[in-house]
């Protein structure tokens, strides 16, 4: 496919004796959200992470934006890392900052931007996520739902052309989780990024979701567009959107 | 056996590693001095306390200890002597190299491990910067201009310790006792106290940097990356001591 942003191919990773990816094939295409589902350490978030090289496969090879990054080291992932943002599961905010400093941390770094231009841009991006007059504050200060937002505006800080979700609603309150699900949306719509969200929140994949990736045992064992998600005879997703209902585990 | 060598190994290899990595970057892009001045204050200023205290009463013990077993010789004037050379040349560096890595070296790891565990250091490098030019340089740097500072000092205070109880245990004059310390010390004995400090710096700092980065699991993996760093930082001081020794009594 040309339209291709992230390609998987044949990827494989392991940790000591265990394989957590296992041969993994599939692509993201640009402008996307792509949801990867799968049960708790199934290996999800370990695969997001090996687009901005925070992992590295021990085969395989990984494809951003038209170049393999696999043998890249730190300084030549410096412009992959300026394209791909990643939020964090548990936001991951600099907990010695405040949430000016933390949004205004990649732009700091990476530009020689005015400090007033910096604080309109960080206003900009704390309003987009819905928060307003929150920069002096600390991330203690802060409950879980607006951490994962001053998060996203972190991560949106620096207009990325692809945002990699970890997990993005888990542990928020099912009104907070909608929130966070319309802004992942919005975001996708409205700035045209190409969107990778990892979850296990069944709800929030078909919510935010073009196409859904089955992740089970290191292997892919689905991928299609929502409407061919809920129709799949796929026995082991069946099982999965079904919370172990219908369809079975069993290794065919 | 085999097995803990092998892990001892790998430590010291990646510890290397996390040397050269840091003094490349150093060298790569002009270090952040404010972050460098914010922690020189944190882990070198805060630690004045500390090191004063140390220093001071091993001073006053070495004072009283060697008069105490050198009045057998008749040798009790020589306790200026004694208390500067042993000061200056072994037990000012070291000591406060002791104390003052356990203090820093905890907190660093503390500081760092649990960035590492809650994500933050991944955070750093999604964000296109670099853990090591960020956190382990300004760390580093501070410790290693600080600590030599901080062992000067402490070599003052030590022999002002040692000043005050040959004064009012011994009844020596205060200029008699000043007198032996100056005759005593060269600028040698100064210089190989502060060069072993530079070392004893460097390891305190690249222990804790490297217990934290690589610390794993949730509190309990911080606390172990943490005790694993106030022990593994006082041994190098203690047995790199030994080797500096010899190596500064060559020149």
């Amino acid at each position: 496919m040309g339209d291709a942003f992230v390609e998987f191919e044949d990827v494989h990773k392991a940790f000591g004796d265990k394989k957590v990816l296992d041969g993994i094939t599939f692509e993201i295409r640009r402008g996307e959200t792509m949801v990867v589902l799968g049960g708790s350490g199934s290996g999800k978030s370990v695969l997001i992470r090996h687009i901005i090289g925070l992992h590295r496969p021990d085969r395989g090879h990984v494809i951003v934006d038209g170049d393999d990054i696999v043998d890249y080291d730190e300084e030549e992932l410096i412009p992959v890392r300026k394209k791909v943002a990643m939020l964090f599961q548990g936001g991951a905010l600099f907990d010695s900052m405040n949430v000016l400093d933390n949004i205004a941390y990649g732009l700091r770094e990476h530009t020689d931007m005015a400090d007033e231009a910096i604080r309109e841009v960080v206003r900009r991006k704390l309003a987009l996520v819905g928060l307003e007059d929150v920069e002096e504050l600390m991330p203690s200060e802060l409950s879980g739902g607006m951490k994962k937002r001053v998060a996203l505006a972190r991560s949106i800080a620096m207009d990325p052309q692809c945002i990699l979700y970890d997990e993005p609603t888990t542990g928020l309150d099912p009104v907070t989780a909608t929130t966070i699900n319309e802004l992942i949306r919005n975001l996708q719509r409205g700035l045209q990024v190409t969107s990778v969200v990892v979850t296990h929140d069944i709800a929030s994949a078909f919510f935010v979701g073009d196409r859904i990736a089955y992740l089970f045992e290191g292997h892919m064992h689905f991928v299609g567009t929502v409407e061919e998600a809920r129709t799949a005879r796929e026995p082991r997703l069946r099982h999965f959107l079904s919370g172990g209902r219908e369809g079975s585990v069993a290794t065919l | 056996m085999n097995g803990a060598i092998n892990i001892a190994l790998g430590h010291v290899g990646s510890i290397s590693l996390l040397f050269s990595h840091t003094v490349k970057e150093t060298v790569r892009k002009r270090p952040e001095w404010p972050v460098i001045l914010d922690q020189m204050h944190h882990l070198g200023v805060r630690s004045v306390a500390i090191a004063t205290v140390t220093a001071l009463f091993t001073g006053m013990v070495l004072s009283l200890q060697t008069s105490y077993s050198l009045a057998a010789y008749g040798a009790k004037l020589f306790v200026g002597d004694i208390v500067a050379l042993s000061l200056v040349r072994e037990l000012g560096p070291v000591l406060t190299a002791l104390m003052v890595g356990g203090r820093v070296g905890a907190g660093i790891t503390a500081e760092i491990g649990s960035m590492k565990v809650t994500e933050q250091i991944d955070a750093i490098r999604a964000m296109a910067a670099n853990p090591v030019r960020k956190l382990v340089v300004p760390k580093v740097l501070a410790i290693v201009i600080m600590l030599p500072i901080l062992v000067v000092f402490a070599d003052f205070v030590g022999i002002m310790g040692g000043l005050t109880m040959a004064v009012f245990t011994l009844n020596q004059p205060a200029a008699f006792y000043m007198q032996h310390v100056v005759q005593a010390l060269s600028v040698q004995d100064v210089l190989s106290g502060v060069g072993k400090s530079i070392f004893f710096a460097l390891f305190i700092s690249l222990i804790a940097c490297h217990s934290g980065l690589t610390a794993e699991g949730g509190a309990d993996g911080v606390g172990r990356a943490t005790t694993q760093t106030v022990v593994a930082a006082s041994l190098a001081v203690l047995v790199s001591d030994f080797f500096l020794t010899k190596f500064f009594l060559a020149f």
